[in-house]
Protein backbone atom coordinates (compact mmCIF):
# COMPACT_ATOMS: atom_id res chain seq x y z
CA UNK A 1 0.00 0.00 0.00
CA UNK A 2 1.10 3.36 -0.87
CA UNK A 3 0.29 6.15 0.96
CA UNK A 4 1.55 9.91 -0.62
CA UNK A 5 0.94 12.79 0.98
CA UNK A 6 1.73 15.74 -2.00
CA UNK A 7 -0.66 18.47 -2.19
CA UNK A 8 -0.30 19.59 -5.59
CA UNK A 9 -0.91 17.68 -8.82
CA UNK A 10 0.18 16.64 -10.04
CA UNK A 11 2.79 15.90 -7.39
CA UNK A 12 6.78 15.38 -7.34
CA UNK A 13 5.63 13.31 -4.33
CA UNK A 14 3.36 11.18 -6.08
CA UNK A 15 6.10 10.69 -8.83
CA UNK A 16 8.25 9.39 -5.91
CA UNK A 17 5.91 7.50 -4.89
CA UNK A 18 5.01 5.68 -8.13
CA UNK A 19 8.20 4.94 -8.61
CA UNK A 20 9.27 2.80 -5.41
CA UNK A 21 5.70 1.07 -5.67
CA UNK A 22 7.39 -0.26 -9.36
CA UNK A 23 10.56 -0.98 -7.75
CA UNK A 24 8.88 -3.09 -4.94
CA UNK A 25 6.67 -4.79 -7.49
CA UNK A 26 9.42 -5.44 -9.65
CA UNK A 27 11.64 -7.04 -6.36
CA UNK A 28 8.86 -8.98 -4.91
CA UNK A 29 8.58 -10.37 -8.31
CA UNK A 30 11.93 -11.42 -8.50
CA UNK A 31 10.58 -13.21 -4.84
CA UNK A 32 8.03 -15.12 -7.38
CA UNK A 33 5.60 -12.82 -5.26
CA UNK A 34 2.72 -11.36 -7.08
CA UNK A 35 1.91 -7.52 -5.84
CA UNK A 36 -1.18 -5.65 -5.70
CA UNK A 37 -0.85 -2.08 -5.49
CA UNK A 38 -3.21 0.45 -3.37
CA UNK A 39 -2.23 3.86 -3.64
CA UNK A 40 -3.69 6.61 -0.91
CA UNK A 41 -3.73 10.27 -1.75
CA UNK A 42 -4.04 11.54 1.69
CA UNK A 43 -5.14 14.59 -0.16
CA UNK A 44 -8.41 13.42 -1.09
CA UNK A 45 -8.76 12.50 2.58
CA UNK A 46 -7.61 16.21 4.60
CA UNK A 47 -11.13 17.18 5.37
CA UNK A 48 -11.66 13.84 7.11
CA UNK A 49 -7.89 13.68 8.50
CA UNK A 50 -8.92 17.45 10.09
CA UNK A 51 -12.48 15.94 11.20
CA UNK A 52 -11.33 12.64 12.66
CA UNK A 53 -8.25 14.82 14.61
CA UNK A 54 -10.99 17.01 15.94
CA UNK A 55 -13.86 14.99 16.89
CA UNK A 56 -11.88 11.15 17.25
CA UNK A 57 -13.70 8.99 14.86
CA UNK A 58 -13.09 8.37 11.27
CA UNK A 59 -15.75 9.35 8.29
CA UNK A 60 -16.32 6.73 6.12
CA UNK A 61 -13.55 7.04 3.76
CA UNK A 62 -11.12 7.37 6.15
CA UNK A 63 -12.24 4.35 8.11
CA UNK A 64 -12.07 2.56 4.83
CA UNK A 65 -8.11 3.61 4.23
CA UNK A 66 -7.19 3.11 8.27
CA UNK A 67 -8.66 -0.11 7.84
CA UNK A 68 -6.80 -0.94 4.47
CA UNK A 69 -3.53 0.26 6.11
CA UNK A 70 -3.95 -2.37 9.09
CA UNK A 71 -4.20 -4.89 6.69
CA UNK A 72 -1.53 -4.33 4.05
CA UNK A 73 1.24 -6.49 4.01
CA UNK A 74 3.96 -3.40 3.20
CA UNK A 75 3.49 0.07 3.29
CA UNK A 76 5.15 2.82 1.33
CA UNK A 77 5.15 6.18 2.89
CA UNK A 78 6.13 9.70 0.51
CA UNK A 79 5.38 13.03 1.99
CA UNK A 80 6.61 16.49 1.25
CA UNK A 81 9.11 18.29 3.46
CA UNK A 82 7.46 21.88 4.34
CA UNK A 83 9.09 24.03 6.83
CA UNK A 84 12.21 21.58 7.56
CA UNK A 85 9.93 18.27 8.38
CA UNK A 86 7.08 16.43 6.75
CA UNK A 87 3.76 18.31 5.80
CA UNK A 88 1.53 18.54 8.58
CA UNK A 89 -1.33 16.84 6.71
CA UNK A 90 1.07 13.12 6.35
CA UNK A 91 1.29 13.34 10.63
CA UNK A 92 -2.10 14.26 10.87
CA UNK A 93 -3.33 11.19 9.08
CA UNK A 94 -0.38 9.21 10.70
CA UNK A 95 -2.22 10.65 14.06
CA UNK A 96 -5.61 8.86 12.77
CA UNK A 97 -4.05 5.63 12.81
CA UNK A 98 -4.68 2.79 15.38
CA UNK A 99 -1.55 2.23 17.55
CA UNK A 100 -1.98 -1.26 16.80
CA UNK A 101 -2.55 -1.65 13.78
CA UNK A 102 1.02 -1.29 11.97
CA UNK A 103 2.84 -3.39 14.48
CA UNK A 104 5.42 -5.71 12.10
CA UNK A 105 4.68 -4.06 9.14
CA UNK A 106 7.59 -3.73 6.27
CA UNK A 107 7.56 0.58 6.02
CA UNK A 108 9.81 2.40 4.14
CA UNK A 109 9.95 5.80 4.16
CA UNK A 110 10.56 8.64 1.33
CA UNK A 111 9.94 12.33 1.42
CA UNK A 112 11.31 14.70 -1.25
CA UNK A 113 11.32 18.62 -1.02
CA UNK A 114 13.34 21.68 -3.00
CA UNK A 115 17.29 21.13 -1.72
CA UNK A 116 19.31 18.44 -1.04
CA UNK A 117 19.35 20.11 2.47
CA UNK A 118 16.39 18.18 3.73
CA UNK A 119 17.62 14.61 2.83
CA UNK A 120 17.58 13.17 6.62
CA UNK A 121 13.66 14.43 6.84
CA UNK A 122 12.62 10.67 6.60
CA UNK A 123 15.30 9.19 9.23
CA UNK A 124 14.98 12.35 12.18
CA UNK A 125 11.33 12.81 11.54
CA UNK A 126 9.47 10.74 10.34
CA UNK A 127 11.71 7.14 11.33
CA UNK A 128 9.99 8.01 15.04
CA UNK A 129 6.31 7.90 14.32
CA UNK A 130 6.87 4.48 12.39
CA UNK A 131 8.89 3.26 15.74
CA UNK A 132 6.47 4.47 18.10
CA UNK A 133 4.22 2.40 16.00
CA UNK A 134 5.94 -0.60 16.27
CA UNK A 135 6.56 -1.15 12.27
CA UNK A 136 9.74 -2.36 10.33
CA UNK A 137 11.05 0.10 8.91
CA UNK A 138 13.88 -0.53 6.31
CA UNK A 139 17.33 1.21 6.64
CA UNK A 140 17.35 2.87 3.51
CA UNK A 141 15.25 5.83 3.24
CA UNK A 142 14.54 7.84 0.02
CA UNK A 143 15.02 11.47 -0.16
CA UNK A 144 14.07 13.18 -3.50
CA UNK A 145 15.40 16.64 -4.32
CA UNK A 146 14.58 18.96 -7.36
CA UNK A 147 17.63 18.50 -8.78
CA UNK A 148 17.46 14.36 -8.31
CA UNK A 149 14.89 14.52 -10.86
CA UNK A 150 18.08 15.57 -13.62
CA UNK A 151 18.80 13.05 -16.10
CA UNK A 152 21.45 11.57 -14.48
CA UNK A 153 19.63 11.32 -11.08
CA UNK A 154 21.18 14.55 -9.16
CA UNK A 155 23.54 12.21 -7.24
CA UNK A 156 26.41 10.26 -9.50
CA UNK A 157 27.44 8.31 -6.94
CA UNK A 158 24.16 7.36 -5.03
CA UNK A 159 21.49 8.51 -8.07
CA UNK A 160 18.15 8.73 -7.58
CA UNK A 161 17.41 5.35 -9.03
CA UNK A 162 20.02 3.76 -7.37
CA UNK A 163 18.53 4.14 -4.10
CA UNK A 164 15.03 3.55 -4.89
CA UNK A 165 16.12 0.05 -6.02
CA UNK A 166 18.33 -0.66 -2.72
CA UNK A 167 15.38 0.53 -0.79
CA UNK A 168 12.83 -1.21 -3.10
CA UNK A 169 15.30 -4.46 -2.28
CA UNK A 170 15.66 -4.12 1.49
CA UNK A 171 11.47 -4.13 1.89
CA UNK A 172 10.34 -7.01 -0.69
CA UNK A 173 13.30 -8.86 1.18
CA UNK A 174 10.96 -8.24 4.37
CA UNK A 175 7.85 -8.88 2.80
CA UNK A 176 9.03 -12.42 1.59
CA UNK A 177 10.69 -13.30 4.68
CA UNK A 178 7.49 -12.39 6.56
CA UNK A 179 4.31 -14.97 6.33
CA UNK A 180 1.46 -13.17 5.14
CA UNK A 181 -0.87 -12.46 8.29
CA UNK A 182 -4.23 -12.07 8.89
CA UNK A 183 -4.73 -9.06 11.55
CA UNK A 184 -7.31 -9.67 14.00
CA UNK A 185 -9.85 -7.13 13.94
CA UNK A 186 -10.99 -5.19 17.05
CA UNK A 187 -13.22 -8.17 18.86
CA UNK A 188 -11.02 -10.76 17.66
CA UNK A 189 -8.89 -11.23 20.32
CA UNK A 190 -10.58 -8.97 23.64
CA UNK A 191 -9.71 -11.07 26.56
CA UNK A 192 -11.97 -13.24 28.37
CA UNK A 193 -13.37 -11.61 31.87
CA UNK A 194 -11.89 -14.15 33.80
CA UNK A 195 -8.19 -13.36 32.36
CA UNK A 196 -9.38 -9.51 32.88
CA UNK A 197 -10.05 -10.57 36.46
CA UNK A 198 -6.88 -12.52 36.21
CA UNK A 199 -4.93 -9.66 35.17
CA UNK A 200 -6.34 -7.59 38.23
CA UNK A 201 -5.02 -10.49 40.75
CA UNK A 202 -8.87 -11.26 41.22
CA UNK A 203 -9.36 -14.85 40.42
CA UNK B 1 -38.41 0.59 26.01
CA UNK B 2 -37.44 3.68 28.30
CA UNK B 3 -36.54 7.42 26.91
CA UNK B 4 -34.47 9.60 28.35
CA UNK B 5 -32.38 12.90 29.02
CA UNK B 6 -28.62 12.94 29.85
CA UNK B 7 -26.68 15.60 30.59
CA UNK B 8 -22.70 16.36 30.89
CA UNK B 9 -23.53 19.54 32.90
CA UNK B 10 -21.73 21.74 30.37
CA UNK B 11 -20.81 25.62 30.95
CA UNK B 12 -20.97 26.84 27.48
CA UNK B 13 -21.71 30.51 26.25
CA UNK B 14 -24.47 30.64 24.41
CA UNK B 15 -23.03 31.81 20.47
CA UNK B 16 -25.82 34.79 20.30
CA UNK B 17 -24.77 36.14 23.63
CA UNK B 18 -21.32 35.14 24.21
CA UNK B 19 -22.75 34.67 27.91
CA UNK B 20 -21.87 31.45 29.61
CA UNK B 21 -24.14 30.62 32.85
CA UNK B 22 -22.10 30.90 36.11
CA UNK B 23 -21.35 27.48 37.69
CA UNK B 24 -24.58 27.90 40.69
CA UNK B 25 -26.96 28.54 37.21
CA UNK B 26 -25.84 25.60 35.78
CA UNK B 27 -26.51 23.25 38.54
CA UNK B 28 -30.14 24.74 38.46
CA UNK B 29 -30.63 24.81 35.47
CA UNK B 30 -29.82 20.77 35.81
CA UNK B 31 -32.58 20.51 38.37
CA UNK B 32 -34.99 22.12 36.19
CA UNK B 33 -34.29 19.95 33.34
CA UNK B 34 -34.85 16.85 35.26
CA UNK B 35 -37.95 18.53 37.02
CA UNK B 36 -39.47 19.02 33.56
CA UNK B 37 -38.37 15.70 32.47
CA UNK B 38 -40.03 13.90 35.49
CA UNK B 39 -43.24 16.14 34.71
CA UNK B 40 -43.24 15.91 31.30
CA UNK B 41 -43.13 11.81 31.04
CA UNK B 42 -39.68 10.83 30.10
CA UNK B 43 -38.71 7.51 31.58
CA UNK B 44 -34.96 8.35 32.61
CA UNK B 45 -33.05 11.48 33.56
CA UNK B 46 -29.22 10.83 33.78
CA UNK B 47 -26.11 13.29 35.14
CA UNK B 48 -22.58 13.03 34.01
CA UNK B 49 -19.59 13.04 36.51
CA UNK B 50 -16.95 15.36 36.01
CA UNK B 51 -14.28 16.79 37.53
CA UNK B 52 -13.10 19.49 35.29
CA UNK B 53 -13.97 22.74 34.12
CA UNK B 54 -16.60 23.42 31.80
CA UNK B 55 -18.43 20.93 33.43
CA UNK B 56 -20.47 21.16 36.59
CA UNK B 57 -21.57 17.79 37.75
CA UNK B 58 -19.06 16.62 40.23
CA UNK B 59 -21.11 14.81 42.49
CA UNK B 60 -24.35 12.80 41.14
CA UNK B 61 -25.37 11.06 43.95
CA UNK B 62 -26.38 14.82 46.09
CA UNK B 63 -27.84 16.16 43.10
CA UNK B 64 -30.16 12.66 42.32
CA UNK B 65 -30.92 12.78 46.02
CA UNK B 66 -32.40 16.31 45.81
CA UNK B 67 -34.47 15.10 42.44
CA UNK B 68 -35.76 11.83 44.07
CA UNK B 69 -37.42 13.94 46.76
CA UNK B 70 -38.66 16.72 43.76
CA UNK B 71 -39.99 13.99 41.29
CA UNK B 72 -41.89 11.32 41.16
CA UNK B 73 -41.76 8.92 38.39
CA UNK B 74 -38.52 9.45 36.29
CA UNK B 75 -35.50 6.84 36.95
CA UNK B 76 -32.73 8.83 38.67
CA UNK B 77 -29.20 7.78 36.48
CA UNK B 78 -25.88 8.68 35.83
CA UNK B 79 -23.97 9.17 32.33
CA UNK B 80 -21.18 7.60 33.59
CA UNK B 81 -20.16 7.50 37.68
CA UNK B 82 -16.16 7.15 37.23
CA UNK B 83 -15.46 3.64 38.08
CA UNK B 84 -11.95 4.30 37.92
CA UNK B 85 -10.94 7.34 40.39
CA UNK B 86 -13.77 6.88 42.39
CA UNK B 87 -13.15 4.36 45.72
CA UNK B 88 -15.46 1.94 45.29
CA UNK B 89 -16.55 1.82 48.86
CA UNK B 90 -17.63 4.91 48.42
CA UNK B 91 -19.83 4.54 45.61
CA UNK B 92 -20.88 1.64 47.46
CA UNK B 93 -22.14 3.82 50.05
CA UNK B 94 -23.01 6.82 47.97
CA UNK B 95 -25.76 4.62 45.48
CA UNK B 96 -27.02 2.39 48.06
CA UNK B 97 -27.51 5.93 50.04
CA UNK B 98 -29.39 7.37 47.06
CA UNK B 99 -31.11 4.19 46.30
CA UNK B 100 -32.71 3.85 49.87
CA UNK B 101 -33.64 7.92 49.35
CA UNK B 102 -34.99 7.30 45.52
CA UNK B 103 -36.93 4.08 46.74
CA UNK B 104 -35.37 2.35 44.52
CA UNK B 105 -36.17 4.55 41.42
CA UNK B 106 -32.90 4.73 40.44
CA UNK B 107 -30.01 2.87 38.76
CA UNK B 108 -26.45 3.77 38.00
CA UNK B 109 -24.14 3.70 35.19
CA UNK B 110 -20.28 2.83 35.07
CA UNK B 111 -18.11 4.46 32.85
CA UNK B 112 -13.67 5.53 33.26
CA UNK B 113 -13.85 8.76 32.20
CA UNK B 114 -11.81 10.14 29.26
CA UNK B 115 -10.44 13.38 30.73
CA UNK B 116 -6.68 12.42 31.45
CA UNK B 117 -5.80 14.79 33.99
CA UNK B 118 -8.61 13.21 36.55
CA UNK B 119 -6.35 10.10 36.62
CA UNK B 120 -3.83 11.65 38.46
CA UNK B 121 -5.72 14.10 40.10
CA UNK B 122 -7.07 10.96 42.21
CA UNK B 123 -4.00 9.34 42.11
CA UNK B 124 -4.63 6.89 39.76
CA UNK B 125 -2.90 5.85 36.31
CA UNK B 126 -4.87 6.18 33.19
CA UNK B 127 -3.17 3.31 31.75
CA UNK B 128 -4.79 1.18 34.26
CA UNK B 129 -8.23 2.12 33.17
CA UNK B 130 -9.11 -0.96 32.66
CA UNK B 131 -7.98 -2.87 35.07
CA UNK B 132 -9.47 -0.31 37.41
CA UNK B 133 -12.78 -0.84 36.00
CA UNK B 134 -12.58 -4.48 36.81
CA UNK B 135 -10.98 -4.56 40.05
CA UNK B 136 -13.03 -1.36 41.33
CA UNK B 137 -16.68 -3.14 39.90
CA UNK B 138 -15.70 -6.66 41.45
CA UNK B 139 -15.14 -5.01 45.06
CA UNK B 140 -18.53 -2.52 44.63
CA UNK B 141 -20.38 -5.60 43.70
CA UNK B 142 -19.64 -7.39 47.19
CA UNK B 143 -19.96 -4.57 49.24
CA UNK B 144 -23.47 -4.76 47.77
CA UNK B 145 -24.00 -8.20 47.90
CA UNK B 146 -21.79 -9.19 51.03
CA UNK B 147 -22.59 -8.01 54.30
CA UNK B 148 -18.97 -8.30 55.76
CA UNK B 149 -16.30 -8.03 52.91
CA UNK B 150 -12.18 -9.05 53.55
CA UNK B 151 -10.50 -7.62 50.28
CA UNK B 152 -7.46 -6.91 49.06
CA UNK B 153 -6.54 -5.78 45.66
CA UNK B 154 -4.35 -3.89 43.64
CA UNK B 155 -5.53 -0.13 43.98
CA UNK B 156 -6.88 0.57 47.03
CA UNK B 157 -6.15 0.03 50.69
CA UNK B 158 -6.96 -3.40 52.19
CA UNK B 159 -10.26 -3.75 53.83
CA UNK B 160 -10.97 -6.26 56.54
CA UNK B 161 -14.46 -7.12 58.03
CA UNK B 162 -15.56 -3.54 56.39
CA UNK B 163 -19.73 -3.53 55.84
CA UNK B 164 -20.84 -0.82 53.46
CA UNK B 165 -24.02 1.33 54.77
CA UNK B 166 -26.45 1.77 54.22
CA UNK B 167 -27.11 -1.66 53.32
CA UNK B 168 -28.66 -2.29 49.80
CA UNK B 169 -32.74 -1.62 49.58
CA UNK B 170 -34.39 -4.41 50.25
CA UNK B 171 -31.08 -6.52 49.94
CA UNK B 172 -30.88 -5.85 46.33
CA UNK B 173 -28.14 -3.77 44.69
CA UNK B 174 -29.42 -1.10 42.15
CA UNK B 175 -28.99 -2.37 38.54
CA UNK B 176 -25.80 -1.51 36.94
CA UNK B 177 -25.01 -0.34 33.17
CA UNK B 178 -21.28 -0.32 31.67
CA UNK B 179 -20.60 2.28 29.31
CA UNK B 180 -17.85 2.55 26.92
CA UNK B 181 -17.41 3.79 23.38
CA UNK B 182 -13.94 2.35 22.28
CA UNK B 183 -13.18 -0.70 24.90
CA UNK B 184 -14.83 -4.44 24.11
CA UNK B 185 -13.01 -5.29 27.35
CA UNK B 186 -15.74 -3.00 29.22
CA UNK B 187 -18.68 -4.71 26.62
CA UNK B 188 -17.33 -8.22 28.16
CA UNK B 189 -17.29 -6.91 32.06
CA UNK B 190 -21.10 -5.93 31.61
CA UNK B 191 -21.91 -9.25 29.51
CA UNK B 192 -19.72 -11.34 32.15
CA UNK B 193 -22.40 -10.15 35.29
CA UNK B 194 -25.29 -9.87 33.27
CA UNK B 195 -25.51 -5.88 33.55
CA UNK B 196 -26.58 -3.52 30.51
CA UNK B 197 -24.13 -2.18 28.19
CA UNK B 198 -25.06 1.26 26.90
CA UNK B 199 -23.33 3.13 24.25
CA UNK B 200 -23.21 6.46 23.75
CA UNK B 201 -22.73 6.88 20.23
CA UNK B 202 -23.07 10.87 19.98
CA UNK B 203 -20.12 10.95 18.53
CA UNK B 204 -19.85 7.56 16.47
CA UNK B 205 -20.96 6.49 12.97
CA UNK B 206 -23.31 3.99 13.74
CA UNK B 207 -21.68 0.92 11.90
CA UNK B 208 -18.98 0.91 15.06
CA UNK B 209 -21.88 1.23 17.32
CA UNK B 210 -23.60 -1.88 16.16
CA UNK B 211 -20.42 -3.90 16.28
CA UNK B 212 -19.91 -2.77 19.85
CA UNK B 213 -23.95 -3.85 20.73
CA UNK B 214 -23.24 -7.78 18.30
CA UNK B 215 -20.32 -8.26 20.59
CA UNK B 216 -22.16 -7.51 24.08
CA UNK B 217 -24.91 -9.63 22.93
CA UNK B 218 -22.97 -12.61 21.58
CA UNK B 219 -20.66 -12.50 24.85
CA UNK B 220 -23.90 -12.07 27.35
CA UNK B 221 -25.31 -15.39 25.58
CA UNK B 222 -21.59 -16.77 26.08
CA UNK B 223 -21.76 -15.90 29.84
CA UNK B 224 -25.30 -17.93 30.51
CA UNK B 225 -27.53 -14.82 31.05
CA UNK B 226 -30.27 -15.29 28.52
CA UNK B 227 -30.08 -15.31 24.78
CA UNK B 228 -28.26 -12.38 22.68
CA UNK B 229 -31.08 -10.63 21.81
CA UNK B 230 -32.34 -10.42 25.50
CA UNK B 231 -29.38 -8.62 26.59
CA UNK B 232 -29.87 -5.08 28.33
CA UNK B 233 -29.17 -2.39 25.68
CA UNK B 234 -28.50 1.35 25.55
CA UNK B 235 -27.91 3.46 23.13
CA UNK B 236 -27.03 7.39 23.54
CA UNK B 237 -28.44 9.82 21.15
CA UNK B 238 -28.81 13.60 19.93
CA UNK B 239 -31.46 15.74 18.58
CA UNK B 240 -32.31 19.26 18.39
CA UNK B 241 -36.25 19.37 17.06
CA UNK B 242 -38.67 21.85 15.78
CA UNK B 243 -42.14 21.42 14.10
CA UNK B 244 -40.34 22.51 10.54
CA UNK B 245 -37.14 21.05 10.00
CA UNK B 246 -35.74 23.67 8.50
CA UNK B 247 -36.34 25.95 11.69
CA UNK B 248 -34.53 23.48 13.73
CA UNK B 249 -31.65 23.57 11.31
CA UNK B 250 -31.47 27.26 11.32
CA UNK B 251 -31.98 27.74 14.90
CA UNK B 252 -29.37 24.40 16.05
CA UNK B 253 -26.59 25.47 13.68
CA UNK B 254 -24.89 28.44 15.72
CA UNK B 255 -24.77 26.39 18.09
CA UNK B 256 -23.54 23.36 16.39
CA UNK B 257 -20.54 25.95 14.77
CA UNK B 258 -19.84 26.93 18.23
CA UNK B 259 -20.03 23.72 20.72
CA UNK B 260 -16.25 23.23 21.42
CA UNK B 261 -17.25 19.17 21.57
CA UNK B 262 -17.94 19.71 17.47
CA UNK B 263 -17.39 23.25 16.47
CA UNK B 264 -15.58 24.36 13.58
CA UNK B 265 -14.91 20.34 12.65
CA UNK B 266 -17.27 18.15 10.41
CA UNK B 267 -20.11 20.26 8.67
CA UNK B 268 -23.49 19.98 10.68
CA UNK B 269 -24.34 18.09 7.38
CA UNK B 270 -21.79 15.59 7.68
CA UNK B 271 -22.08 15.08 11.63
CA UNK B 272 -26.07 14.57 10.74
CA UNK B 273 -25.46 12.07 7.69
CA UNK B 274 -22.88 10.13 10.09
CA UNK B 275 -23.65 10.13 13.69
CA UNK B 276 -26.87 9.33 15.82
CA UNK B 277 -27.78 13.42 15.78
CA UNK B 278 -30.61 14.48 14.21
CA UNK B 279 -31.64 17.85 13.78
CA UNK B 280 -34.87 18.66 11.99
CA UNK B 281 -38.45 17.53 12.64
CA UNK B 282 -40.10 15.33 15.76
CA UNK B 283 -41.36 12.77 12.11
CA UNK B 284 -37.19 12.99 11.34
CA UNK B 285 -36.08 11.84 15.27
CA UNK B 286 -39.09 8.85 14.95
CA UNK B 287 -37.52 8.19 11.59
CA UNK B 288 -33.88 7.88 12.44
CA UNK B 289 -34.46 6.55 16.06
CA UNK B 290 -37.27 4.17 15.31
CA UNK B 291 -35.38 2.19 12.88
CA UNK B 292 -32.07 1.84 14.74
CA UNK B 293 -33.27 -0.86 16.07
CA UNK B 294 -32.77 -2.86 12.72
CA UNK B 295 -28.83 -2.42 13.20
CA UNK B 296 -28.69 -2.71 17.37
CA UNK B 297 -31.63 -5.10 18.11
CA UNK B 298 -34.71 -4.44 20.27
CA UNK B 299 -33.09 -2.00 23.08
CA UNK B 300 -34.22 -1.23 26.27
CA UNK B 301 -33.67 2.14 26.89
CA UNK B 302 -32.52 5.06 24.59
CA UNK B 303 -31.32 8.66 25.93
CA UNK B 304 -30.69 12.20 24.34
CA UNK B 305 -28.14 14.82 24.66
CA UNK B 306 -30.60 17.96 24.87
CA UNK B 307 -29.11 20.44 26.99
CA UNK B 308 -25.43 21.36 26.21
CA UNK B 309 -23.61 23.57 23.58
CA UNK B 310 -24.85 26.36 25.50
CA UNK B 311 -28.71 26.13 24.45
CA UNK B 312 -30.72 28.32 26.66
CA UNK B 313 -32.88 26.93 29.51
CA UNK B 314 -36.38 27.76 27.80
CA UNK B 315 -34.98 26.07 24.73
CA UNK B 316 -34.15 23.01 26.55
CA UNK B 317 -37.32 22.60 28.12
CA UNK B 318 -39.03 23.00 24.85
CA UNK B 319 -37.13 20.24 23.48
CA UNK B 320 -37.71 18.19 26.37
CA UNK B 321 -42.02 18.94 25.33
CA UNK B 322 -41.77 18.29 22.10
CA UNK B 323 -39.75 14.95 22.52
CA UNK B 324 -42.15 13.63 25.62
CA UNK B 325 -45.41 15.02 23.54
CA UNK B 326 -44.51 14.43 19.80
CA UNK B 327 -41.53 12.01 19.34
CA UNK B 328 -41.55 9.30 22.79
CA UNK B 329 -45.11 7.96 22.73
CA UNK B 330 -44.64 6.81 18.69
CA UNK B 331 -41.04 5.47 19.48
CA UNK B 332 -42.00 3.83 22.88
CA UNK B 333 -45.58 2.43 20.78
CA UNK B 334 -43.56 0.90 17.93
CA UNK B 335 -40.85 -0.19 20.00
CA UNK B 336 -43.51 -2.08 22.16
CA UNK B 337 -45.40 -3.42 18.78
CA UNK B 338 -42.54 -5.16 17.70
CA UNK B 339 -40.74 -6.36 20.53
CA UNK B 340 -40.47 -10.29 21.37
CA UNK B 341 -42.67 -11.46 24.23
CA UNK B 342 -39.07 -12.75 25.88
CA UNK B 343 -37.51 -9.98 25.15
CA UNK B 344 -37.04 -7.55 28.27
CA UNK B 345 -38.63 -4.06 27.49
CA UNK B 346 -36.79 -1.96 29.87
CA UNK B 347 -34.19 -2.20 32.08
CA UNK B 348 -35.20 -4.21 35.11
CA UNK B 349 -36.52 -2.02 37.54
CA UNK B 350 -35.85 -2.15 41.76
CA UNK B 351 -39.53 -4.17 42.15
CA UNK B 352 -38.31 -6.44 38.91
CA UNK B 353 -35.05 -7.03 40.63
CA UNK B 354 -36.51 -7.90 44.23
CA UNK B 355 -38.51 -10.45 42.70
CA UNK B 356 -36.10 -12.08 40.96
CA UNK B 357 -33.81 -12.44 43.53
CA UNK B 358 -36.72 -13.63 45.74
CA UNK B 359 -37.89 -16.37 42.78
CA UNK B 360 -33.78 -17.21 42.48
CA UNK B 361 -33.45 -17.79 46.48
CA UNK B 362 -30.23 -15.50 46.28
CA UNK B 363 -32.14 -12.58 48.41
CA UNK B 364 -29.65 -11.74 51.17
CA UNK B 365 -30.30 -10.33 54.57
CA UNK B 366 -32.33 -6.71 54.31
CA UNK B 367 -29.09 -5.53 56.32
CA UNK B 368 -26.08 -6.69 59.34
CA UNK B 369 -27.49 -6.63 62.71
CA UNK B 370 -27.55 -3.20 64.66
CA UNK B 371 -27.23 -4.79 67.59
CA UNK B 372 -23.25 -4.63 67.14
CA UNK B 373 -19.77 -5.79 65.57
CA UNK B 374 -21.19 -9.20 65.31
CA UNK B 375 -18.29 -9.78 62.55
CA UNK B 376 -15.84 -8.84 64.63
CA UNK B 377 -16.53 -10.09 67.91
CA UNK B 378 -15.61 -6.43 69.37
CA UNK B 379 -17.68 -3.77 71.00
CA UNK B 380 -16.75 -0.22 70.73
CA UNK B 381 -16.03 -0.59 74.68
CA UNK B 382 -13.65 -3.47 73.97
CA UNK B 383 -11.68 -1.01 71.47
CA UNK B 384 -11.48 1.47 74.00
CA UNK B 385 -10.23 -0.81 76.50
CA UNK B 386 -7.80 -1.87 74.33
CA UNK B 387 -6.86 1.68 73.43
CA UNK B 388 -6.63 2.82 77.02
CA UNK B 389 -4.13 0.05 77.81
CA UNK B 390 -1.97 0.78 75.17
CA UNK B 391 -1.91 4.22 75.80
CA UNK B 392 -0.38 2.88 79.56
CA UNK B 393 2.03 0.64 77.94
CA UNK B 394 3.47 3.32 75.97
CA UNK B 395 3.21 5.53 79.16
Amino acid sequence: MVISAGVSQPSSTRLLADRLAEAVVAALAGHGEQTLVEVVEVRELAHEVVNATLTGFAGAALAQTQAAVAAADALVVVGPVFTAGPAGLLKSFVDTLDPDSLVGTPVLLAATGGTPRHSLVPDYAMRPWFAYLRADVVPTTVFAATDDWATDGGDRLASLPDRISRAAGELADRVAARPSTTRTGRYDDVPSFDDLLGGAGLS
Amino acid sequence: MQFGIFSVGDVTPDPHTGRAPTDTERVRSMLTIAEHADAAGLDVFATGEHHNPPFVPSSPTTMLGYLAGRTTQITLSTATTLITTNDPVRIAEEYAMLQVIADGRMDVMLGRGNTGPVYPWFGKDIRQGINLAVENYALLRRLWTQDVVDWSGQFRTPLQGFTSTPRPLDGVPPFVWHASIRSPEIAEQAAYYGDGFLHNAIFWPLEHTAAMIAFYRQRYEHHGHGRADQAIVGLGGQVFLRKQSQRAWDEFRPYFDEAPVYGHGPSMEEFTRETPLTVGSPQQAIDRYGALWEQMGHYQRQLFLVDHAGLPLKTVLEQIDILAEDVVPVLRREAEARRPADVPAAAPTHAELVAAARAAGTLTAAGPSTEGDRWTGRTAEDDLAAADAATVARA
